[in-house]
């Protein structure tokens, strides 16, 4: 096992998100990423308008330099940590992906069919990739948080408000992958 | 100092979202098919270790780097936002397959696409501002 160049395995994985939770605990802050959505509305001036984005975004600024590393790691995990792009789905998964007009499933990270710079030329992919993200950022702050706000850091805290956001985003992401992607794809 | 020790807090969790393959769209919808242990291994194991974690920060009451009591702010109670606001975050999940992490971790990646699901993320959040006290919660 290889950790520099080899994807890594789910418990390194789960344990190094759990390892960032705590150190996040430790410095007295939370482990929440749906909340950066929020303080950039406040700070391309949302506040003046609508209730909801009057609040002090410099207590916030912590977690949108959590953000950037955010950003900063990615570039360095893709290009300095990688020599095959491709994730080894389960190959039902891909069989499934291909019937859905999926050829990349398999080898690459992601759908080169919805994130290749050619989709910028694709209305259809545009849209979809819109609505994938309108659904992200409004479903989260209905819900008051999304995977690490509830699913990990919530459910670590045993709060049951975060199970039932689990649960919904379990029947919600069901509804998508079985019922809707057969129409949309 | 501080802001730099949150920075490296931040390229540790963009490295470990690459690097676990819980920003691809592939592993989410394998997840969503029930067709690999992966997902479910990493949030299993995040969560059980966050669990113990929490539990001994509570108990034995640890403090902060800084000297700090380190506070738990309880969810609201409530149902309906919970249910209505996560079956809307799951169907965005399954369908753009990123969530607010990973989708910053894949623009560093130079996944150049998934700009429009950001700022669409953030558009959400601006009409659910708006929309928030028409809402039922």
């Amino acid at each position: 096992m290889n950790l520099i160049y080899e994807p890594w395995p789910w418990y390194i994985s789960g344990i190094a998100i759990a390892l960032i939770m705590l150190l996040l605990q430790l410095s007295g802050k939370k482990f929440g990423m749906s909340s950066n959505l929020r303080t950039l509305c406040t700070i391309c001036g949302a506040g003046k308008q609508v209730h909801f984005f009057k609040f002090d975004w410099k207590a916030q600024r912590w977690n949108l330099v959590v953000v950037l590393g955010a950003i900063i790691g990615g570039y360095i995990a893709a290009n300095f940590m990688t020599n095959e792009n491709a994730v080894l789905i389960n190959s039902n998964t891909i069989e499934h992906l291909k019937t859905l007009g999926f050829e990349s499933a398999g080898t690459a990270y992601l759908p080169l069919e919805l994130f290749e710079t050619r989709v910028f030329s694709s209305p259809k992919t545009l849209i979809i990739l819109f609505f994938g993200g309108l659904f992200v950022g409004f479903g989260a702050r209905y819900a008051g948080g999304c995977t690490s706000g509830h699913a990990i850091s919530g459910l670590s805290n045993l709060q049951l408000p975060s199970l039932i956001a689990v649960i919904g985003f379990f029947i919600g992401g069901l509804i998508m992958t079985h019922f809707l992607f057969p129409l949309i794809f | 100092m501080r802001t730099l020790f949150y920075l490296i807090i931040g390229i540790l969790f963009g490295i470990t979202m690459y690097k676990s393959e819980a920003a691809s769209w592939f592993r989410i919808y394998e997840m969503f098919r029930f067709e690999a242990f992966h997902m479910y291994g990493i949030i299993g194991t995040a969560l059980t270790m966050g669990v113990v974690s929490t539990f001994i920060i509570k108990r034995f009451n640890i403090k902060s780097f800084y000297g700090e009591t380190i506070k738990f702010i309880p969810k609201e109670k409530g149902f309906t936002r919970y249910i209505l606001g996560g079956i809307i975050f799951g169907l965005g999940w399954a369908l753009a397959g990123a969530c607010p992490g990973p989708m910053f971790t894949l623009l560093g990646a130079g996944f150049l696409p998934i700009s429009v699901v950001i700022i669409a993320a953030i558009l959400g959040t601006l009409i659910y501002g708006i929309l928030r006290e028409k809402l039922s919660h």
